[in-house]
């Protein structure tokens, strides 16, 4: 078998990923933050070093302005609907995932003012034109790191650096680079910054989370929910500090153990080193499918230009049989149709067919993409006939 | 020694407590997360437990790391 989903959910997970799952379901097992046992104890301080390590990853000063939710989703709606009110504008581009579009889309009904900067057929972003964009009304840039269709990596640094320039506060969507991409929250003036444990990061799904940087007022975010937090039980008003002000009810902590360790282990090999590898296996991809009669690839077509998952279409197929039949015949796991961002399909062209999608991930194999690219070329041949 | 040789610390939330306790165990101070005595607060959180001679010293090094007290009190 071999799984290109790595997009989607990665797989499979390091060892020590299961192992603090396990320990933290036999071993400690209490609500961190809860009590003064040291069970309770034990469990808010494996939360922590979740927090540490994250911090770690993403140059973030204080682990206790990263607060944790359960996927990329939540942290972007919190951002999007804490933050945004009626009169304010808000610019995006137009290789946004659903998660940024449906929020945007349903603030825009409500008197919140969008402007979608169209990027090039490869999915190529012009940092100027989002700087035209800026009204005195502008509020936010939000920003995609990564297409999670074709990979392509926008430029996120540059728009940083005129978000910062013109007061504004940045937001980046990082569900498809954390864990595999370099990313440095002050380098590239990041003030809001939503991930995902279950991709690159290496965790669990049901884990991801929202870094609130220090341009960021916690009394002009508000929260998506309010309840329990183990602080200031004696009001009946929500803390007014962060992480407790966005971390109602009980959290995932078996979740948020094994993301630890996953976080942990993507330390310990590098994000570089995983950068490198999955580069090298992407360029593979690229140039075994690049000659393939009948096969289209999409976005920038360079490993440096993109993450490790590629888009492309065969001639005469549709995507989703393409899907089952790689599954079927291949044993190759992989996905078809539009990636829940019809935005970038619009925008590469390639709406409302959809594309496969190939993601590779740092456990993929050179030995995988061969047998992937066989198999692509295979099912081209037969669909020239 | 005597209970009267012992402090704790009270913070906004569990995670300042656990904050505390890393910082402190890190700089060498003997110190220990213990429920929160109900005679300081009503609230069901943690306290760090250190010992009242290093009140001065404990407190100047949480400041260093913006661990923000609620209350210091001797036990």
């Amino acid at each position: 078998m071999i799984y290109f989903d790595n997009a989607s959910t990665s797989f499979p997970k390091p060892p020590q990923v299961v192992e603090a799952m396990h320990h933290y379901l036999t071993q400690v097992g209490a609500s961190p933050g809860r009590s003064g046992h040291r069970l309770s104890v034990e469990a808010g301080r494996i939360v922590y070093e979740t927090r540490e390590a994250l911090a770690q990853l993403f140059g973030i000063e204080d682990p206790l302005r990263i607060v944790f939710g359960h996927n990329a989703t939540e942290a972007l709606n919190l951002s999007l609907n804490g933050l945004l009110r009626p009169g304010d504008h808000v610019i995006t581009s137009s290789m946004e995932h659903n998660s940024v579009m449906r929020p945007l889309r349903s603030l825009e009904r409500r008197g919140v003012r969008l402007t979608v900067i169209p990027c090039s057929a490869q999915g190529f972003l012009n940092p100027a034109e989002v700087e035209k964009a800026i009204s005195p009304d502008t509020r936010l840039i939000v920003l995609n790191h990564a297409s999670n269709v074709t990979g392509i990596l926008l430029p996120v640094p540059e728009v940083g650096r005129i978000a910062r320039k013109h007061g504004l506060l940045f937001l980046v969507d990082a569900a498809q680079t954390a864990g595999s991409c370099p990313i440095d929250v002050q380098a590239d003036c990041i003030d809001l910054l939503a991930f995902t444990g279950h991709k690159s990061l290496l965790g669990p799904t049901g884990t991801g989370g929202l870094y609130i940087g220090p341009r960021v007022a916690v009394d002009e975010l508000d929260p998506l929910m309010r309840g329990g937090t183990g602080s200031r039980s004696e009001f009946e008003q929500q803390p007014d500090f962060p992480p407790d002000k966005y971390e109602s009810g009980t959290s995932n902590a078996v979740g948020l153990a094994g993301l630890g360790a996953g976080v942990r282990f993507v330390l310990e090999s590098g994000v570089d080193q995983i950068r490198g590898h999955e580069m090298r296996l992407t360029q593979q991809l690229l140039e075994g499918l690049a000659p393939i009669k009948g096969v289209t690839v999409y976005g920038p077509k360079g490993s440096s230009l993109q993450t490790a998952t590629v888009s492309f279409n065969i001639a005469g197929l549709e995507p989703s049989e393409v899907g089952l039949r790689m599954d079927e015949e291949y044993g190759v796991m992989c996905r078809p149709g539009l990636h829940c961002a019809p935005s970038a399909h619009k925008t590469i062209g390639t709406f409302p067919r959809g594309t496969v999608r190939f993601a590779l991930g740092f456990f993929s194999t050179t030995d995988e993409v061969d047998q992937a690219i066989v198999a692509v070329k295979q099912m081209a041949s037969e669909g020239e006939k | 020694m005597s209970e009267s040789e012992f402090g704790v610390m009270l913070f906004y939330s569990t995670n300042w407590a656990i904050r505390a306790e890393r910082v402190a165990k890190k700089a060498g101070f003997e110190v220990k997360l213990i429920p929160t005595p109900r005679h300081l607060s009503s609230d069901c959180g943690t306290a760090l437990r250190f010992r009242w001679p290093d009140r001065d010293a404990l407190a100047t090094l949480l400041e260093e790391h913006k661990v923000v007290l609620e209350k210091v009190a001797q036990l």
